[in-house]
């Protein structure tokens, strides 16, 4: 074990560490910028370099690998003036409007001129200026407000394989950009938003349908009815200030009736149809011989992932529309009916924790000569946003249940939220299905977990199928390039855009603590398990839409409204 | 593939005629590099191909690579049978003609020549200086650049008569790699492209390092402003370039190599391609060469003019297909490198010393140069100086010898001011210590640093401030962008030169304040850029201006308090007045004034209101009698 002196203070090092891990593991805080945990450090912020005896210049903590006997010094006078002005020079070229910025109150740049005590213009200079990119349904990009740390070029490709943006340009001219400059509608983004999670500043941030949501809940004319996705009730209480991991679920049904909205359903019932059309896709599928594997189609930034790179295997995706498409085709042609209103007149809008949602409301095939299954989508942040213009306390209020008939839930649905969800939840009535019988144990313990990627096999009778569970797009595309080379054994694949599943989904709370994720997925699985209904053809309210409504699973209404079509994308890349 | 045949030792009456020590018909030589070309060589050229004196002796045309006196291109050279072969300066088309009916008729010259080439057995020519005595040659010793302009480049045999591909199949047959590393870590050579690393060492760190593939790069991404060393050693040279990499290559174990050349060299690309199918055909390169077992190919990657790639761990990336951005060291290339393997970088010229390296000695080679610097140096010398080109001196040899004897001093006579050296990473040297020896640490305490051999010479009509402003544009232009001391510290230092040197009325609210604290806040951010940026060419990148802040304050201050470019550089920090007594109201400066700062009468004399003028100059260059006075 090596050891090294930091500020006068001994501390045990790990072999292969780097300076930074010592020191934080030493309890010594040296502020990072461009710092990715768990991919290989850059070193272009230079916000961590720290004085070593004997060497020459002051040396990135982070790229550093610790020797022994190493003298470091880490807020030396020279370290931190080194810092300061590096804050300083930053500041000198971003714009004064933190008050009109999204990310006012959660930014690094500020934290950053806070913790070093900048207090003064001590550099002024000329601003650079560029275009924003709004071309996108989803995500913005304000390229003024970015300090080129090149965290969301690392998510886009180092962690999702996407490379929609990267650098270009050189100098004081070095930018982020999409391919050619021509925006993110036309590049190759999936709208995952992941790096706007890992954004330090407000140069990436979520299109916001807030204006569009207020003004429909103000307009006296329409019905303006929520969902709400399933990872959204887990993580939402974060963003006031809680432990992460707290269920809000009743709360946020009582909230988002104060906030205005006549109907409030629960995307997790859409989820349990969704099961019951995708598990009998399945059966079909495993009965007619494919083609497998059949991979979910949930997760609006993985069905563009396959239009885009690997549009050969379009027909591998399930055409079951997500849930979220799903309810929104249900409550415009069921439950508009059943309440007596014309559908041009409800507003349907998803709470969601992602933004790619955004993006799948405004799908082509969501609007083909019809009406708009979903007309609005805000993320988790966005509501919070919401709640917070009408002086509204998540805290206050008293559990009430979500409206019928699209109010009812499985434990199945609810786990929709995590990666292995799906698939949980799909095993379950998949081998009700096939063997008429319920599984003695439903928990599903081989899909569950944060792990990027997993796989099991699953016994549904006399069939045996080979299952696998990913989440995190740059996994997907290694799954991808297995079957490619001729993999077979896999029957029925679950991909999440996010790393981690919606729980982690890019619409949820930035600057998240790493282990909320595991607190997240921890909330859903205590829900599934104290549901007393836990598989989606066990769900009455499920049972009674398609008695009602729908007919059967795969049935021609289903056909209609609840089942979609892709298309092979060309993108600028 | 087989191992190929090595050709066979050239004979010696074939290799005097190669080393054209002896030819039959006269030979026209013609300088045909960049340079040469630049300044008109390929109009002599196609003159010199038609003319009928030259079809009616059969005379034989060579174009040769660059001799090095860049002030005196396009060269035409002349050899008849028997006789030394002379060089004549400054041709044009008409001289070419002029030169060679009379050289190639009577024999004699219409016009003296610069120099002649003495060699044994050729007659000398009365009355013409050799070119050992020059003025320009007599101070150099020229070991990287012994053959060019001598042979020509597409020539493997010409190579080959002086002695070419000797010292590869010696230290092949002789020599292991931990010798040759050795040798060469004895023999002092210091990496030539700007950190001055010693070479052999370097080596050794690979060589040592057990990997199941290495790589040598050549690092050919010559980017200084005012460098051209690495074009003129490809260009007219190649096969000593292949020659070292071989010999480099072997020494760490790398039996594939790259060099790395921007793509704006494409001669040298081309002459460089030939030399590599000519020595692949030869055998020196491919598999099991001369029999050995040892395996080499050279790659030739193209470079898209970044100067960042001229970094090493850049270039890495730029070779494997990324954008070209530095990566945090250690790891060092010579551990983890090109595709993660141990991969040693060296540039053009420190390559391009190892057949003479090797043929010397360590010993021959370390009695050169000083004791921390050893051999030659070569350098591109420009600027404020009567003969401009490419120069290689001993390592010791004063700035001032360089500067004067080798190119003649400043022309006009001007005062010298300055030499600026190193490119931008470099510095200034001002007249006071222009007695400095040419060696690593020397130079390096001066502020300013050997770097590729950039040398331009400034004298007094230059203005420091604006050099300093000039070389910041070019880095915060040119920085990757990546480290946040570079990129934005490198455009804030411009601005404030900027600032300095802005016209007082363009000045608005708080920029005087800016203007004062101007140089407190550059030498602040100098010394936080030199600290804390993550490559060399961001902890370089303020030498400029800290080097000409130490040698020339006052200039600064003239600047900043005074409001005056004592140059006269600074156009904005000039006033401009209207002589009655010359203008004749021809209204051509009203017109062209941006802000109508001139008033005046038609055919009556114009004057300027100072109030309003903000200095562009464009009545100076609008007047067509001289009567805009600027002081």
């Amino acid at each position: 074990m090596p050891r090294i002196e930091a500020n006068g203070r001994t501390l045990e090092a790990r072999r292969g560490e780097t300076l930074l891990e010592t020191l934080r593991r030493g309890g010594i805080r040296v502020p990072t910028l461009c710092h990715y945990e768990g991919l290989p450090p850059t070193g272009a912020c230079r916000l961590c370099v720290v004085e070593v005896d004997g060497l020459p210049n002051l040396v990135p903590a982070c790229s550093y690998p610790v020797v022994e006997g190493l003298k470091v010094h880490t807020h030396s006078a020279r370290a931190v003036n080194a810092r300061r002005t590096i804050v300083e020079l930053l500041l000198s070229n971003h714009p004064d409007d933190c008050l009109y910025c999204a990310r006012h109150g959660n930014c690094r740049l500020q934290d950053l001129s806070e913790e070093l005590g900048v207090r003064a213009r001590r550099l002024p200079g000329t601003r650079r200026h560029l275009p924003r990119d709004v071309s996108s349904p989803a995500i913005v990009r304000d390229p003024d407000k970015c300090v080129l740390c090149g965290r969301c070029v690392r998510a886009c490709q180092e962690v999702q394989g996407v490379a929609a943006i990267d650098m270009t340009g050189r100098g004081s001219g070095a930018r982020v950009d999409t391919a050619f400059g021509e925006g993110l509608n036309v590049s190759s983004c999936v709208n995952c938003g992941q790096c706007v999670m890992v954004c330090p500043t407000g140069a990436l941030t979520e299109r916001s349908h807030l204006d569009l949501v207020e003004g429909a809940l103000r307009d006296p004319a329409l019905t303006v009815v929520a969902q709400v996705a399933p990872a959204v009730s887990v993580s939402l209480a974060e963003l006031f200030g809680e432990k992460p991991g707290r269920d809000v679920d009743g709360a946020l049904y009582a909230l988002l009736r104060r906030l205005g909205f006549s109907r409030v359903f629960d995307t997790a019932f859409a989820a349990d149809l969704t099961i019951m059309e995708e598990a009998s896709e399945l059966v079909r599928r495993l009965r007619d011989g494919g083609p497998l594997p059949m991979f979910t189609s949930c997760s609006p930034g993985w069905v563009k992932f396959v239009e885009t790179f690997y549009p050969e295997r379009i027909a591998h995706l399930s055409t079951c529309k997500s849930p979220q498409q799903m309810l929104g085709a249900v409550i415009k042609a069921h439950f508009a009916a059943r309440a007596g209103l014309e559908p041009e007149r409800v507003f349907s809008v998803a709470i969601m924790p992602c933004t790619a949602k955004k993006f799948e409301a405004q799908r082509e095939e969501m609007l083909e000569g019809k009406l708009a299954d979903v007309d609005a989508v805000l993320t988790t942040r966005e509501l919070a946003d919401l709640v917070r213009r009408r002086g509204l306390r998540l805290g206050d209020l008293a559990p009430e249940p979500a409206d019928m008939p699209f109010g009812r839930r499985s434990g199945a649905g609810k786990l929709f939220g995590a990666s292995g969800g799906v698939m949980e939840a799909a095993i379950r009535t998949a081998h009700h299905l096939v063997t008429g019988g319920e599984l003695a144990d439903l928990k599903v313990e081989a899909v569950r977990g944060l792990e990027g990627v997993k796989e099991a096999r699953v016994r549904l009778g006399d069939l045996e199928l080979g299952v696998a569970v990913v989440s995190g797009l740059g996994n997907a595309r290694r799954l991808l390039q297995e079957i490619d080379a001729g993999r077979r054994d896999l029957h029925f694949v679950e991909v999440m855009s996010c790393p981690g599943g919606c729980i982690g989904g890019g619409g949820q709370p930035i600057g998240a603590d790493p282990a909320a994720l595991g607190a997240r997925l921890q909330a859903l699985y205590r829900i599934d398990g104290a549901e007393t209904v836990r598989t989606a053809h066990a769900n009455p309210a499920v049972r009674q839409l398609y008695a009602e409504f729908l007919g059967e699973p795969l049935g021609p209404r289903s056909h209609e409204l609840l089942h979609t079509h892709y298309d092979a994308r060309t993108v600028l890349r | 593939m087989t191992s190929r045949t090595i050709p066979t030792a050239l004979d010696p009456a074939r290799a005097r005629e190669l080393r054209r020590e002896a030819v039959d018909v006269p030979v026209i030589l013609i300088g045909t590099g960049t340079c040469g070309l630049g300044a008109g060589a390929g109009a002599v050229l196609e003159a010199v191909r038609t003319l009928p004196a030259v079809q009616r002796r059969g005379a034989r045309i060579v174009e040769v690579g660059c001799i090095g006196l860049c002030a005196l291109e396009p060269m035409l050279d002349v050899q008849l049978p028997g006789r030394a072969r002379l060089c004549f300066g400054r041709v044009d088309p008409g001289k070419a003609r002029t030169v060679l009916d009379a050289m190639l008729g009577e024999g004699a010259w219409p016009e003296l020549p610069l120099f002649q080439f003495p060699a044994d057995g050729l007659q000398a020519w009365d009355g013409v200086p050799a070119i050992g005595d020059h003025p320009f040659f007599a101070p150099q010793t020229r070991l990287v650049l012994r053959n060019c302009g001598l042979i020509d480049p597409r020539s493997l045999d010409e190579y080959r008569a002086r002695g070419g591909y000797e010292q590869w199949l010696r230290v092949l047959a002789q020599m292991t790699p931990a010798e040759l590393c050795a040798e060469v870590e004895r023999s002092g050579l210091r990496g030539r492209g700007g950190g001055g690393f010693p070479a052999g060492r370097k080596w050794r760190f690979a060589q040592e390092t057990a990997a199941e593939r290495k790589f040598l790069v050549c690092n050919a991404d010559e980017g200084d402003p005012g460098a051209f060393m690495d074009r003129a050693v490809i260009e007219g040279d190649p096969h000593r370039l292949v020659e070292g990499m071989a010999i480099a290559a072997y020494a760490i174990g790398a039996s594939r190599a790259y060099v790395y050349i921007r793509a704006e060299y494409p001669l040298a690309i081309a002459n460089l391609s030939v030399a590599l199918d000519q020595a692949r055909q030869a055998g020196y390169l491919g598999r099991d060469i001369a029999g050995s077992g040892v395996d080499l190919d050279v790659v030739v990657k193209k470079g898209a003019g970044a100067f960042v790639c001229g970094e090493e761990t850049a270039l890495i990336l730029s070779i494997e297909g990324r954008r070209g951005m530095p990566r945090p060291r250690p790891p060092f290339p010579a551990v983890s490198g090109l595709f993660g393997c141990p991969t040693v970088i060296n540039n053009v010229e420190t390559l391009a010393n190892l057949p003479e390296l090797v043929r010397i000695g360590a010993d021959g080679f370390a009695a050169l140069g000083t004791a921390g610097s050893k051999g030659t140096k070569v350098f591109a010398l420009s600027g404020k100086v009567a003969r401009t080109g490419l120069v290689e001196v001993e390592m010791g040899t004063s700035l001032a010898d360089v500067v004067h004897a080798v190119g003649g001093g400043v022309p006009g006579g001007k005062r010298f001011k300055a030499v600026q050296i190193g490119g931008p990473s470099g510095g200034c040297i001002p007249a006071a210590h222009l007695d400095t020896p040419v060696d690593y640490e020397s130079l390096k305490e001066l502020g300013a640093m050997m770097g590729s051999g950039g040398l331009v010479v400034m004298d007094e009509d230059n203005c420091m401030v604006d050099v300093a402003k000039f070389f910041m544009d070019f880095i915060q232009r040119e920085s990757c962008g990546k480290c946040i001391p570079c990129r934005e510290g490198t455009r804030h230092m411009l601005e404030i030169l900027q600032a300095i040197t802005r016209h007082p009325r363009s000045e608005h609210g708080h920029m005087a304040l800016e203007r004062f604290q101007g140089v407190v806040n550059l030498e602040d951010l100098a010394g936080v850029i030199k600290d804390a940026s993550l490559c060399g060419l961001g902890m370089t990148a303020p030498n400029p201006v800290l080097s000409t802040l130490r040698w020339f304050r006052d200039e600064y201050e003239a600047h900043i308090f005074g409001r005056r470019c004592p140059a006269g550089v600074c156009t904005e920090l000039l006033s401009y007045r209207i002589d009655a007594a010359l203008c004749n109201g021809c209204s051509r400066c009203l017109r062209e004034c941006p802000v109508d700062a001139i008033v005046g009468e038609p055919r009556r004399p114009h004057t300027i209101i100072q109030e309003r003028c903000v200095a562009c100059g464009n009545c100076v260059t609008a007047c067509h009698r001289d009567a805009v006075l600027v002081s």
